[in-house]
């Protein structure tokens, strides 16, 4: 049995404001809130609820013989649900057919991945739950931003207790071998490892409306033929794109929406192929061997690097300063400075900062908010300064700050028992009663340690 | 083939960025092959760099007799003898060195009948149009005595040589607009200025413009066929490693410079503005407006008014090394122009390693890539860009890396190349 596997990828960052230097300690809100909403609404409309449609219709057609996977990161679904809720509603729909499958990713979209297994641990355990909670789903499969893979990360999403993970087919790591097998990693070989196809995927994604491209135009028909054409051992035949190629990528007018329409009856009619979800293909076929990916790659750009996002002193220098505060957040457990941290982490701000766009004149970046990537580094450092401000008064900078900060916090505890005994001495001298200092003593034991007074105090202090 | 280039200054004797442009082109038209050229200079003091071009002194040919009529726009010029220098323009201190020329010493005894419309009141004295138009007449004594194949005329005030030689030879002519009186002015165009530029750019072939900008700005504001107006981006002259080196610095803290004329053109009430917002956050950083003009005065008070005083300096008017020196002692360098047709003094500055923050309205933003762009009235982001460069590692590390090479890579050969191609159209 061979099979096509169809994942389409779901993603929108929250884009910043224009945030200047002067807002730095006095503005804490970040978010362009009309351009976040005026995209969700956009893409919702043209793109996302017309695809689900037309895969409601297919399933409504084939059953569960049609399958298809998603992923949707957590920022995409908090952005769903607050502008457009009628987009998690269409999704809840699909994911009750029983021929769609969810995948796990990092809340953030993140490039976490390559920094810290902790966090890249806890931010994949809360998209996991947010699956679980919008869709019922324990996702098996897991896809890292970008598809972002390297034999560490792979082997970090084994101890997570994934089955199988997706990546890049890339050129210069497969060499003769082809992405069409199911593989695994190499330092935990039980994670299987879907490759992939970059040229069929690829085909879709970019070159489906390229008048001069000269396969133009391509049909289901002809994608089928190509399809036929393939080694007939090869296996499956793995499609990774964006959801958005549907209709915002490529335009409705180009025809997407009826190739996807058509596909499916095509491929029953034509060929051998079925349609497959990863965990299926996962647990039907047999790795074929190990691929070995000592340095990190991706599906983005000719290089299928990590360049567009860690490749200059900005993206660098961005990257760092805001890892730099992991340890501090996981001492802090206030509500909305973990939301801003979740929100600054995707890695759609590091994009933003690239400067490979200039050699080649290409530098129309989907959605960008900003004319050039030193802009995008300086508003996002403007961000992230205030935030830094916000955690370090949360959470006390370093040993010394905090014994200092504790010790306030005794000598204010005490000053306040030291008050209510006071009072208690006055109440006890103008009525004569029974046993009260006793109670004093109790009531002074169970005094409530507050966060607040350490905060209180150490303003005040500065 | 064979070009003769009026200009107006040419290194070592220069005081604007004009002369600097003529020499780098002239360096670059020979490695392009075009080997001979005959530059015009109203005055040549002997120790210019001859290596690439021959120097005609205006002053010295000498002048006998004649009537030539320049139907275009002097009505009948006779003259009798030139003996003596013309006063080279000069940009940076235009005003003080006009006022200045010492009249005795002219011993010119020209007698032109300029159009009435070219006298004017403002800051420029009569004498420098009666300098132009000597200027023409001997271009045109010039064009008998010498054969060429084309003419290449930088800015207003060679138009009119460029002309006359044109006349008098049939030659066909290329006048390369560095600036136009719109830039200068802000606006307040003098008339007399504005017909001799738009009568050298209708006389002319092919225009050159430093910028699109610029090309926009002949096209629609002097009427000319945009086929004929083509962009050719200035560049820089690389400098040696030796005066890059680092100067010590007598404090520790940042600075942020200003350097250019003070007009109204250079926007430097902008760079107060924002020099203003930042030290609302900032406290150990230093403002320095580097330059004098007009405006200066106005300046002062405003910094005064402002009371940013202890944290903001003013320098008067760099030369030569003091430049390098302002340049290597600066964090971040910052051109507010309103309009510049090119601005080549962020690349200066990127030379010797300084980040630079440019206004969109400046030629030079069409080409740099590792430049914070803003618009100049938008003090706003300017602050917000000086603040990031400060305060943020990752941009002068980027700016370390990148820009250097970037300001390398413009090479006069590459203007040149664009500058042969124009000839080669319309020869």
């Amino acid at each position: 049995m061979r099979t096509i596997c169809l994942y389409f990828q779901i993603h929108q960052p929250f884009r910043l404001k224009r945030y200047r230097f002067f807002s730095i300690g006095n503005d804490h809100y970040y978010y362009d809130d009309y351009l976040n909403e005026s995209i969700l609404a956009r893409v919702a409309e043209r793109s996302y609820l017309q695809a689900n449609k037309v895969i409601r219709q297919i399933i409504r057609e084939y059953g569960t013989q049609f399958k298809v996977a998603f992923s949707i990161s957590g920022i995409a679904l908090d952005q769903l649900e607050l502008y457009t809720p009628e987009v998690i509603e269409s999704f809840q729909k699909l994911a009750k057919t029983g021929s769609v499958e969810f995948l796990a990713e990092t809340y953030s979209h993140s490039l976490v991945a390559m920094k810290n297994k902790e966090e890249f641990t806890r931010q994949v355990t809360q998209h996991r739950e947010k699956i679980k909670q919008l869709f019922g789903q324990e996702p098996r499969v897991f896809r890292n931003t970008e598809l972002i893979y390297s034999d560490r990360i792979g082997a970090d999403v084994a101890d997570m207790g994934f089955t199988a993970m997706l990546t890049e087919g890339a050129k210069h790591v497969l060499g003769w071998k082809s992405p069409n097998y199911l593989y695994c990693n190499v330092i935990n070989p039980r994670l299987k490892l879907l490759l992939r196809n970059f040229r069929m995927s690829d085909d879709l994604a970019f070159r489906f409306s390229n008048r001069g491209w000269s396969e133009f135009p391509l049909t289901a028909e002809k994608f089928v033929t190509w399809l036929r054409k393939l080694d007939k051992n090869e296996e499956t035949v793995n499609i990774f794109i964006d959801y958005e190629t549907f209709g915002e990528h490529q335009w409705m007018e180009t025809g997407i929406f009826d190739f996807l329409k058509a596909l499916p009856g095509v491929v029953y009619k034509n060929s051998n192929f079925s349609f497959g979800t990863p965990s299926e293909i996962a647990d039907n076929l047999l790795p074929v061997s190990t691929i070995s990916v000592p340095s990190p790659i991706s599906w983005a750009d000719e290089e299928r690097d990590l360049t567009a996002w860690l490749g200059n002193e900005l993206q660098v220098d961005a990257f760092n300063r805001l890892y730099s505060l992991t340890d501090k957040i996981w001492r802090c457990d206030d509500v909305k400075i973990r939301k801003d941290w979740t929100y600054l982490q995707a890695s759609d701000h590091f994009y933003y900062m690239s400067t490979k766009f200039f050699s080649d004149g290409a530098y129309q970046v989907y959605y960008n908010p900003y004319d050039t990537p030193y802009e995008a580094y300086i508003n996002y450092m403007n961000v992230l300064s205030d935030f830094s401000i916000r955690l370090n008064s949360l959470v006390p900078e370093d040993n010394q700050d905090m014994e200092i900060a504790s010790l306030t916090q005794v000598i204010s505890e005490k000053d306040m028992l030291i008050g209510k005994y006071e009072n208690e001495i006055k109440r006890l001298k103008s009525t004569k009663g029974s046993s009260p200092a006793k109670k004093a003593v109790t009531t002074a034991k169970s005094a409530p340690k507050s966060k607040h007074k350490t905060i209180s105090v150490k303003a005040g202090k500065k | 083939m064979r070009v003769l280039m009026f200009g107006w200054e040419f290194p070592p004797h220069i005081s604007g960025g004009l002369g600097t442009a003529c020499y780098g082109l002239t360096k670059g038209l020979y490695s392009v092959g075009i080997q001979d050229i005959l530059f015009v200079v109203p005055k040549a003091y002997g120790d210019e760099d001859t290596s690439n071009v021959d120097i005609i002194d205006a002053g010295e040919i000498v002048v006998s007799e004649r009537t030539i009529d320049y139907s275009s726009f002097f009505r009948q010029m006779h003259f009798i003898e030139v003996g003596t220098s013309l006063r080279p323009y000069s940009t940076p201190e235009e005003y003080e060195i006009l006022t200045s020329v010492d009249k005795t010493d002219s011993r010119y005894l020209v007698q032109s009948s300029f159009s009435g419309k070219l006298s004017f009141s403002g800051g420029y004295g009569n004498d420098l149009f009666q300098e132009i138009a000597n200027y023409a007449v001997i271009a045109s004594i010039i064009a008998y005595k010498f054969d060429f194949d084309i003419i290449h005329a930088h800015d207003w005030l060679a138009y009119p040589a460029g002309i006359a030689a044109k006349l008098v030879s049939g030659k066909p002519l290329v006048v390369h607009v560095h600036a136009t009186d719109f830039d200068r002015s802000g606006g307040k165009v003098n008339p007399g200025i504005y017909e001799i530029e738009k009568a050298g750019m209708e006389a002319a072939d092919k225009v050159i413009a430093v910028s699109n900008l610029t090309r926009n700005i002949i096209i629609e504001k002097y009427g000319i066929n945009p086929d004929k107006v083509v962009t050719v981006h200035n560049a820089v002259e690389p400098i040696a490693d030796r005066e890059l080196q680092k100067r010590a610095r007598s404090i520790d803290d940042k600075i942020v410079t200003f350097l250019g004329r003070v007009t109204m053109q250079k926007g430097p009430e902008y760079f107060i503005e924002a020099a203003n917002l930042v030290l609302q956050k900032m406290k150990n950083v230093r403002f320095v407006m580097a330059g004098s003009g007009d405006m200066l005065n106005r300046m002062i008070w405003r910094v005064a008014t402002l009371k940013i005083g202890s944290r903001f300096h003013f320098t008067g008017f760099l030369k030569g090394d003091d430049v390098h020196h302002m340049f290597s002692l600066s964090d971040v360098y910052v051109m507010p122009s309103i309009s510049e047709p090119f601005g080549i003094s962020p690349l200066e500055a990127m030379q010797s390693n300084v980040p630079v923050i440019i206004s969109r309205q400046s030629g030079v933003s069409e080409i740099l890539q590792h430049a914070i762009k803003v618009d100049f009235w938008d003090t706003h982001a300017m602050a917000d860009a000086i603040y990031g460069i400060l305060k943020y590692e990752g941009l002068p590390q980027m700016f370390k890396i990148h820009a250097r090479d970037e300001v390398d890579n413009l090479k006069w050969e590459h203007a040149a190349a664009k500058v042969k191609d124009v000839y080669l159209s319309i020869l």
